[in-house]
């Protein structure tokens, strides 16, 4: 315990010494997105991928989304950015806030100018991302040619700039390659490097490991985080591996059939989690006391989005299921400690959270 | 469960083709001195040979019946070509795969065939490893119109149903397509499409990689269960080191196309005497942050160099932090150190195989310049390296 205690402080004092110069860090959350329904019309019925989702980035604050394939974590992010395919996605409701301004209200024009300069993402897979007939310096260029109208000398000095804040090595005489040249992390970099090129507030990270071998993992993130703290960022992590997140966020939201299941600092997530859901993705993580038993594993699938089960959408493979679970949606319980006193940040959507978290 | 196991056990001693009796404990499949070289060329027409990617440069291992081999390393460094060459995909360019004793990299036409249908793989992709236009039926069916010996056409559809009930589907699924299954279930038919032949060797090429982490789970207990009830011998190639481990009886690790360290899962996880096999071991997302605290981690500088232009002498050495000029001119060799034993006196290909005390650091590796701890080997004294510590 005294040790999740001393990470969440030094988190919380690096966001703090980094952010004397932004003045609406303390108070209003850089990003906050309030009960967003996004659906997905196809032809078989309405795909509910995100059914009211609420949560919210401060400067300097790195929020990870957890979920499955299909747990509605990279759509909601393409509605904050803007990038959602519609159709056949189409917003339901909802606001998206960022510094305050609602930017489902904004037009395609104001929206394009905030893309890129006051939010980016980074993408998964680097090598289909990137432009394979452009070289990496007239990609990167393109961000400071199109928003700050740059020539392209200036241009190509500022890309071989960011290239070098990466860290690749000899950037001057690798900005003239192209994506094929580069290796898997190198890309990742430079996937990295067009998102900050601009030096927005907000990034936001689809699975940016992924697709990398384990030690070029271990490097892209440290670089992340590093970045993050200079440049006093929000960062959204979406990821579907609990190992990932454990050591870069400071709080994680769990994604589940559209709807975030529960939220908690990453440390009391791991130590004591609150949801049924969660605690069987750590359960069936195999560890070393169980070599050569079963191990456990959360029966069934997750569910069609087409047909999301009445009452909570975790019931048919819950091992703590109810008749009240199969008919009531639970809304998120705020998660209090053995005295009654709210932990802060802490919330579960299940009807049983407090048996869960004392299991 | 019971009468699909029953149904498939029952393979009457004369069918296989290779009738001598591997006993618990021997090796079923000797790997020797395996290389696979992809040919570099250069120009449309005259095709002129510039060199080779060393996918798989020289790797020997023994598959034990009945035991599960983990092979871990990371994307590049020829796993998955290394099965490709065991299963005869790739025909190899040299060394020597016996199954039973007897050399099949060299068979073709039906004693091959005949060998195929012991050693049989599961793959990484179950969504693109199943051919979207057959059923499901057809599918787990296919491999006994090759092999028509195992299952006599009367009783196909039992036989297939069967299998379906042992990798825990409804055997009233059999006329599905894939798209109707989810990825888990699509692995489950690729899992009963690889035991329809009863093969004793089963390759598994990253087989949970691709499915959601609530899903693999299930799938891992099914192999488990699957191995048990059919005595099956695996190897099973995967990236996640936390699954390989739990699986796997013992452990091989690869880095450019070579086997760099190879012991039990105690050995390799708990006394890793490989610098690679350690950084490796390091880098691994561990989902609980006080442990993730606690680990000291070693994060590698650098890149896999290119297969096609391996640096020389130890492959490992551009990125090792105890690399010494002897590391550049020789070849370390795949043996358990002389100056270690217990736990860590395993094969290493390490010229300062050592466990591992504490991280290192570029200090450390400055300092560590002048010691020349190289007659480890053929010195009889068997001065256990320095440390970087030391």
């Amino acid at each position: 315990m005294s040790s999740s205690m001393s990470s969440s402080t030094s988190a919380s004092s690096r966001s703090a010494e980094a952010g004397q110069d932004t003045v609406d860090s303390h108070d209003a959350p850089l990003l906050e997105v309030r009960g967003l329904h996004v659906e997905f019309h196809t032809r078989e019925g309405v795909a509910k991928a995100v059914n009211g989702v609420d949560y919210a980035v401060r400067a300097g604050e790195t929020l990870a989304i957890l979920g499955e394939s299909g747990s509605g974590k990279s759509v909601s992010a393409q509605a904050v950015m803007g990038i959602l395919d519609s159709p056949p996605g189409k917003i339901a409701s909802g606001e998206i806030l960022f510094k305050g301004r609602d930017l489902l209200k904004l037009g395609s024009e104001e929206r394009r100018k905030i893309r890129g300069a006051q939010m980016a993402m980074v993408f998964q897979d680097a090598l289909s991302s990137l432009n394979p007939v452009h070289t990496v310096g007239m990609q990167l260029g393109e961000m400071y040619r199109v928003h700050r109208g740059l020539s392209r000398k200036d241009a190509k000095a500022k890309a071989i700039e960011m290239m070098d804040r990466v860290r690749i090595p000899a950037a001057a005489q690798r900005v003239g390659d192209y994506p094929h040249q580069f290796s898997g992390g190198m890309r990742q970099r430079i996937m990295i490097a067009m998102a900050l090129a601009l030096e927005p507030a907000l990034i936001i990270a689809d699975e940016p490991t992924t697709a990398l071998d384990v030690t070029v993992q271990a490097q892209v993130m440290d670089l992340l985080a590093e970045l993050q703290a200079e440049y006093h960022m929000g960062l959204i992590l979406i990821t579907h591996d609990l190992g990932v997140v454990a050591d870069v966020a400071d709080k994680i939201a769990v994604m589940y059939a559209g709807r975030i299941v529960e939220t908690a600092p990453v440390h009391e997530l791991y130590a004591h989690p609150a949801h049924p859901y969660t605690r069987g993705l750590l359960d069936s993580i195999p560890r070393l006391d169980q070599k050569g038993q079963e191990l456990y594993a959360i029966k069934g699938l997750p569910p069609n989005l087409l047909r999301i089960p009445p009452g909570c959408a975790f019931n048919p493979r819950c091992p703590r299921a109810q008749d009240i679970c199969r008919t009531t949606v639970p809304p998120l319980f705020e998660v209090t400690d053995d005295a009654g006193v709210t932990a802060p940040g802490r919330a579960s959507a299940c009807h049983f959270w407090k048996e869960t978290l004392h299991d | 469960m019971t009468d699909g196991a029953t149904a498939l056990g029952a393979a009457k001693p004369g069918e296989t083709a290779f009738t001598p009796p591997v006993q618990q404990g021997e090796a079923i499949l000797e790997v020797r001195d395996l290389v696979k070289h992809f040919p570099l060329t250069k120009g449309v027409i005259i095709k002129k040979p510039v060199g080779a990617v060393k996918a798989v440069d020289g790797v020997s291992f023994d598959l034990v019946k009945g035991e599960t081999l983990g092979i871990v390393g990371e994307s590049g460094c020829g796993k998955s070509t290394l099965a490709k060459v065991l299963m005869n995909l790739e025909p190899a360019t040299a060394g020597s795969v016996r199954y039973k004793g007897e050399e099949i990299s060299t068979l073709s036409g039906p004693a091959l065939k005949a060998v195929r249908r012991n050693i049989q793989m599961v793959f990484q992709d179950p969504y693109t490893s199943l051919n979207p236009r057959m059923t499901v039926g057809d599918i787990i069916g296919e491999p006994f119109q090759i092999h028509p010996e195992v299952a006599p056409k009367g009783d196909r559809r039992k036989a297939v149903q069967d299998l379906l009930d042992v990798v825990g589907l409804n055997p009233e699924y059999i006329n599905r397509y894939p798209h109707q299954f989810s990825g888990g279930q699509r692995q489950r038919i690729g899992i009963a499409r690889g035991l329809a032949l009863r093969p004793e060797i089963i390759i598994c090429d990253e087989p949970v990689s691709a499915l959601d982490v609530s899903v693999q789970a299930q799938v891992i207990n099914l192999l488990d269960q699957l191995q048990k009830e059919f005595n099956l011998s695996y190897m099973f190639i995967a990236h996640d080191l936390s699954i390989v481990r739990h699986i796997s009886d013992r452990v091989g690790v690869m880095y450019l196309g070579r086997l760099v360290e190879i012991g039990s899962d105690l050995e390799i996880y708990e006394h890793a005497t490989h610098p690679y096999t350690q950084a490796l071991l390091s880098a691994v997302p561990l989902p609980d942050p006080a442990a993730r605290e606690a680990r000291d981690r070693i994060v590698l500088v650098g890149d896999v160099p290119s297969p096609a232009n391996p640096p020389s002498g130890c492959r490992f050495r551009t990125r090792c932090w105890k690399a010494q000029d002897r590391c550049a001119t020789e070849v370390p060799l795949l043996v358990s150190p002389s100056w270690l034993g217990g736990l860590a006196g395993h094969d290493s290909a390490c010229h300062f195989a050592a466990e591992r005390e504490s991280g290192p650091s570029a200090a450390e590796r400055g300092a560590e310049g002048g010691a020349e701890p190289g007659n480890g080997v053929d010195g009889g004294s068997a001065a256990p390296p320095e440390e970087g510590q030391g």
